[in-house]
């Protein structure tokens, strides 16, 4: 195939016009000037509808006795890539594995979403959340608590079954 | 019935005072307001909604933006002339606000201690005196191009006075014409002459009017002339080193240039605050006597003002203001800004002879219009605006005809043939 270059076709003198294509770009905006139909989103009145796939905040689901569902097997903290996990296992008098610390800092993360990809028992979650503005910049490592308290949904996966999610 | 008699003493002293302070007030509020309608008006056309959210509507917004800039930090280049420096935007700010002490802004009002005049002052030398301030606020911008010692504002500043100063000469020779017409240099005699002539001068002086608007938009360094504060070449020209309110002082006089350049429109050819198809409102002062007109035996009819009346005419007054301002922002808002060596062949090629041309026109129809014994009125009226129409379509034509404004395409022996070469492309692998 070959490039071709189109040449615009100049107006020949005696038909240029400042006068008339000045009036109709005129007619043009006063056109837009009157047209209710405005694209500017109103945000915090007017939310985005984001998309089932839209890597957030996390979240880490709770059993139905409020209990975290991560059993502390480490595999969040190993494969993040931002190394933005800090897990402390411990186990209890049935053998029973759950985390003693589990701090997730929201600025190194990278939400990638590999951590809910890993987790063997969909624990940890990345959520279709964007809004979390703080005042101090230590606010931002997420514990445990603060994990389990976020009530936003949680990602779709994607499906390499379904790659597009339909 | 008894004549009205025009306030005196004590009280003209004390509404004069009470004029002043409103029409400021007036003003300032508008060209506050004239900011917010700016990008509003702006954000419509490029389907956007615009700042909407100090108060209701955004109504709030001036004062925020002018809280902002009273609390920011005040810059003094290091290099740059202190004196004038502090100066510029002064002698920016005053003539475009003094301009409007001479604009009639509605009909004369009744009080017990006289009729006012809603005029700060009606000089006799009104039209000069607008002239005079608006060739001074040159004054400033190229001061403040200068002093700052950066050379893009000086290019700013060097481009102001050249395109103010080419402007202006075209814009006193279209004023000249009303003049002739109404026989009068001041405002308040323009307007009356147009309530008598039974039609704006719009129509009879169509031509002019075109010419006044064209240049009072490059008097007021507006879109499509706004060269010396063009963004994309100059940052922002003449007032790129300022800030804080020495910068909003710039703004406010820009505003206020567009504010009074509306006035003036609107009074020159649109009436002012006459309203139209109806004489009620009509009353200027003849020989002493408050009049609306004459009979058609030659004497005069009484005026009636009533304060109901002069809230109507000032009603009038500000929509045609606010209509050339919502032009001004229009037109900002959709042409794109002329080259610098078409704005100045605009002025002196174009505007300049058509003026000349315009008044020699026009002068020769009023000499014989007089000499045919033809009446002041509305035939009068007429026969001005058929040799204005045949002159203005003669404009309009010439103008649209590739010679005046023109990209690349009007002339023929600057282009250069394009050839266009067929490059062919390896062959992607696998295609």
């Amino acid at each position: 195939m070959a490039i071709s270059v189109r040449v615009m076709e100049r107006p020949e003198p005696e038909t240029t016009s400042y006068l008339r294509a000045a009036l109709s770009g005129m007619a043009l905006t006063f056109k837009h000037l009157v047209n209710p139909n405005k694209v500017t989103q109103q945000y915090p009145e007017e939310q985005t509808d984001l998309s089932p796939r839209w890597r957030g905040t996390h979240r880490m689901e709770v059993h139905a006795d409020g209990r975290p569902k991560c059993v502390a097997c480490g595999l969040c903290p190993t494969v993040c890539p931002a190394n933005c996990i800090r897990l402390v296992g411990g186990e209890d008098d049935q053998g029973n594995r759950y985390p003693i610390v589990y701090e997730i800092d929201e600025f190194r993360c990278i939400f990638c979403g590999m951590c809910q990809e890993v987790c063997p028992v969909e624990a940890i979650h990345v959520g279709q959340h964007f809004e979390n503005a703080e005042y101090t910049r230590d606010r931002f490592v997420y514990d445990l608590d603060r994990l389990m308290e976020q009530e936003h949904p949680v990602t779709l996966l994607w499906d390499p079954a379904d790659p597009r999610s339909e | 019935m008894e004549s009205l008699q025009p306030i005196s003493g004590t009280w003209a002293g004390i509404a004069t005072w009470l004029k002043v302070m409103g029409i400021f007030t007036l003003v300032m509020i508008l060209v506050a307001y004239m900011t917010l309608a700016e990008r509003r008006v702006s954000a419509f056309i490029q389907d956007r909604r615009g700042p909407n959210r100090v108060g209701p509507f955004g109504l709030l917004q001036p004062i925020a933006d002018g809280i902002k800039n009273i609390l920011k930090e005040e810059t003094l280049p290091a290099t740059a002339s202190r004196m004038f420096f502090v100066l510029a935007p002064m002698m920016v700010l005053v003539p475009s606000l003094v301009t409007f002490a001479v604009i009639p802004i509605a009909a004369p009002l009744p009080t017990s201690a006289g009729v006012v005049d809603m005029i700060i002052a009606d000089l006799p030398i009104g039209i000069l005196y607008v002239l005079a301030f608006s060739s001074l606020a040159v004054y400033g911008v190229v001061l403040g191009g200068w002093s700052s010692n950066n050379k893009y504002a000086f290019l700013g500043g060097l481009r102001a006075s050249a395109q103010m100063v080419s402007y202006e000469v075209a814009l006193g020779l279209s004023i000249i014409t009303v003049l002739m017409v109404a026989g009068n240099v001041t405002l308040t005699e323009v307007v009356a002459q147009q309530q008598q002539l039974g039609v704006w001068f719009a129509l009879p002086l169509s031509l002019a009017f075109i010419l006044f608007v064209v240049s009072a938009f490059a008097e007021t360094n507006r879109l499509p002339f706004d060269m010396p504060e063009a963004e994309s070449e100059l940052v922002t020209g003449y007032h790129t080193e300022y800030s804080s309110m020495k910068f909003s002082a710039f703004m406010i006089s820009e505003y206020g240039h567009m504010v009074t350049a509306s006035a003036l429109m609107a009074t020159l050819f649109l009436g002012g605050w006459d309203i139209p198809f109806w004489n009620g409102d009509d009353a200027f002062w003849h020989q002493g006597q408050l009049i609306s007109g004459f009979a058609a035996d030659g004497s005069v009819i009484l005026a009636e003002p009533t304060w109901w009346k002069t809230l109507l005419t000032f009603g009038a007054f500000a929509v045609k203001t606010g209509f050339f301002l919502l032009v001004y922002i229009w037109v900002r808002w959709s042409l794109p800004r002329f080259r610098y060596d078409q704005v100045m062949s605009l002025g002196w090629k174009v505007m300049l002879p058509t003026a000349l041309a315009y008044i020699m026109v026009i002068a020769g129809t009023i000499l014989f219009l007089d000499e045919i014994g033809m009446a002041w009125g509305f035939g009068y009226g007429m026969a001005l605006t058929a040799v204005s129409a045949v002159g203005t379509a003669g404009f309009i034509y010439f103008l649209d005809r590739g010679r005046t404004i023109t990209g690349a395409a009007a002339h023929p022996g600057q282009r250069r043939e394009i050839k266009v070469k067929h490059v062919s492309q390896p062959t992607a692998a696998g295609e």
